[in-house]
């Protein structure tokens, strides 16, 4: 089943939410809509349920082709998954999960020991069968949310929309849930959009990332492509730690805070703002200059805590600049706190124009 | 979800010592003064009211209670509140779904007209009534000439009735179902459920027993109501007569013991609806309790 959202545009008041937004989800696919608080991806996210409606006369939404703008939430059969749960407090768990073949009407609906397997098996497959007979609020959030997945699933949906899904949960839940996910995601092979704002949650668990900000969507493209070829300066500075260095290109050169690097796009005569955004391991230090363009700095802070070494360095010309080694790196350079360094670059993003 | 707390039922049982607490005997001067005003200002008369009504003995005050004029007040003051409350608890239902769950033009204002009944004196809730329906009122001559009653007659003491208890069920729902957001019913449509099927099954368990206080405090309102009705029904004895007005009339006649037995009736229903709010409490957080377990 695939989803696709065509020129959708959404005001709340005057405030436009989305402009002008178009999305094509393929059969099977898992996307992950990543962007900001107030970019727009859980209006987007509920335009296509139909628990929002697009503004009066602009887009489309289309499941599996088919048309669906102007049809009620209750009948798109899309399972929804909120970031609160959103159970039924009064109804067991059972209950909850049998809900959505309970309402059904009287000639569609299960017989009732095919809905006792049904229910079952679903708490069978989120691993919960144990829980069924317990209230929501007896359920840590993991396992709530893992009920509400259960419940979205009762009804057999045409595609999974997960708001957030995981932001209520602490980190290591989290984690668990998230791989959890993908399984389970490649196991039923539903179409599936994700909405988050943790870039991590979104890079491991897509096959698809698509940025959002200020209501457009900036990139769509693999976890790799978004990370390693970022479309734009907002998509760099988003996704992935970066250093931002503030200067101007002249010429094919470009002066950014400390650096001075050749700037490989169209020669500016005039000289234009630019700044220049580095991955933090994508920065080396050497005990002294080596040639290459780069610049002094001091150590004041190291974090040897994980697989890589995160260092904490000032310019010489003031910036905050942040470091990552290798652990290997790192034992062979022996840093000190205090200690004077050289900073250079392997590689740099300049990007031009006015700050965004 | 359930974080809710209801003030202060968990910790009484195992109340740490706090170094904020008071010392033990001004702890103790302060209930006392409580008790002392409690039995006062309220246990007090409320003996008082019994004491006086069996005063000539059980035999006058069944006497008193079987009075064709009682029994009709009694009848009258039933249908009141056996028509106000569902209407209020239609509107009640209706209005706090919408100011809790959606957004509208004129939300504000409901919010604070609802308030209205409350905040303007009951007698003025009546006048406006009488100015409106009475004869000399806007409405009065159309009404006379298509033999509509409604001043001095049943349909404006209901009317009053509905519009002086008309907060009650609102006011005690809203708050709970902001609370509680719309989450829920997101979810159950999505699940296929339609408008009325997520009422009945998700909305409504969830506003139970706030709906049941709200109802009660409701009825007791409606069968108790005095300035209002009293303004709007003209007093005609047997026919337009609520049991408040007919103890009123009663006590006026010197009938001392007939005015303490109509009123011990409505001493009853208070007592009997503080047993069913604490009940409903009671239940309410019993429910809360083992769900959060």
């Amino acid at each position: 089943m695939s989803i696709e959202a065509r020129h959708i545009t959404k005001h709340f008041g005057a405030f436009a939410v989305l402009k002008d937004v178009s999305l094509h989800v393929a059969t099977g696919e898992l996307i992950a809509l990543l962007g900001p608080s107030g970019s727009g991806k859980t209006t987007l996210l509920r335009i296509i349920s139909g628990l929002e409606v697009p503004d009066q006369g602009s887009g489309q939404i289309l499941l599996h082709d088919e048309d669906v703008t102007n049809r009620h939430v209750s009948m798109r059969r899309v399972g929804f998954v909120f970031q609160h749960y959103a159970l039924f407090r009064h109804m067991t768990v059972f209950k909850n999960v049998a809900f959505g073949l309970q309402v059904r009407p009287r000639k569609l609906r299960p017989t009732k020991r095919q809905i006792r397997e049904k229910v079952h098996e679903l708490l069978k497959l989120v691993q919960l069968e144990w829980l069924a007979e317990r209230y929501p609020a007896q359920l840590s959030g993991g396992q709530r949310q893992r009920i509400a997945l259960a419940r979205a699933l009762a009804i057999e949906p045409k595609v999974l929309l997960l708001d957030e899904p995981f932001g209520a949960l602490d980190a290591k839940t989290r984690q668990e849930l998230r791989r959890w996910l993908r399984r389970l995601h490649s196991e039923l092979n539903v179409t599936s959009v994700l909405v988050t704002h943790d870039q991590e949650e979104a890079l491991e668990v897509a096959d698809r990332v698509v940025i959002t900000n200020a209501g457009r969507i900036e990139q769509v493209g693999t976890p790799e492509e978004v990370f390693h070829h970022p479309a734009n300066e907002f998509v760099m500075n988003f996704v992935g730690h970066v250093n931002v260095f503030h200067g101007r290109v002249e010429g094919d050169r470009a002066f950014l805070g400390p650096l001075e690097v050749e700037y490989s796009g169209q020669p500016q005569t005039i000289a234009q703002p630019a700044r220049g955004l580095v991955r933090p391991y994508d920065l080396d230090i050497d005990r002294q200059a080596n040639g290459k363009s780069g610049f002094s700095a001091t150590v004041q802070h190291v974090n040897a805590a994980g697989p890589h070494v995160k260092i904490d360095l000032l310019a010489d010309s003031g910036e905050p600049v942040h470091v990552e080694l290798t652990q290997e790196r790192f034992r062979t350079l022996r840093l000190t706190l205090g200690e004077s360094v050289f900073v250079c670059p392997r590689e740099i993003n300049v990007f031009l124009g006015g700050q965004r | 979800m359930f974080q809710r707390k209801s003030p202060g039922t968990w910790q009484t049982a195992n109340r740490p010592v706090l170094a904020t607490t008071e010392p033990t005997l001004i702890r103790y001067l302060l209930a006392g003064v409580a008790m002392l005003f409690v039995t006062l200002f309220l246990l007090a008369p409320l003996a008082a009211v019994f004491a006086q009504a069996f005063s000539e003995g059980i035999a006058v005050y069944w006497a008193a209670l079987r009075d064709a004029d009682t029994l009709a007040s009694l009848h009258l003051t039933l249908m009141t509140a056996a028509i106000a409350v569902p209407l209020n608890l239609v509107f009640g239902v209706a209005a706090s779904w919408s100011i809790a769950k959606f957004e509208f033009l004129g939300k504000s204002l409901l919010t604070t007209l609802i308030d209205l009944p409350f905040a303007v004196s009951p007698v003025i809730s009546g006048i406006i009534y009488v100015l409106f329906f009475g004869l000399h009122g806007y409405l009065g001559p159309w009404l006379a000439a298509h033999n509509i009653e409604i001043i001095f007659a049943v349909p404006g003491i209901v009317l009053a009735t509905v519009f002086v208890t008309f907060p009650f069920i609102a006011r005690e729902l809203i708050p709970l179902m902001q609370a509680q957001g719309t989450e829920e019913e997101e979810a159950a449509l999505s699940l296929g459920a339609g408008g009325w099927q997520t009422f009945l099954r998700v909305t409504l368990p969830n506003i139970k027993w706030g709906l049941l206080y709200g109802v009660i405090l409701c009825n007791a309102r409606a069968m108790g109501e005095f300035g209002a009705v009293s303004v709007i029904s003209g007093h005609i004895r047997g026919l337009t007569n609520t049991v408040p007005l007919h103890v009123e009339i009663l006590y006026n006649e010197y009938n001392f013991v007939g005015a303490f037995a109509v009123a011990s009736l409505l001493t009853i229903l208070a007592l009997i609806t503080l047993v069913v709010k604490s009940f409903a409490e009671w239940k309410f957080k019993q429910e809360l309790h083992a769900i959060r377990m």
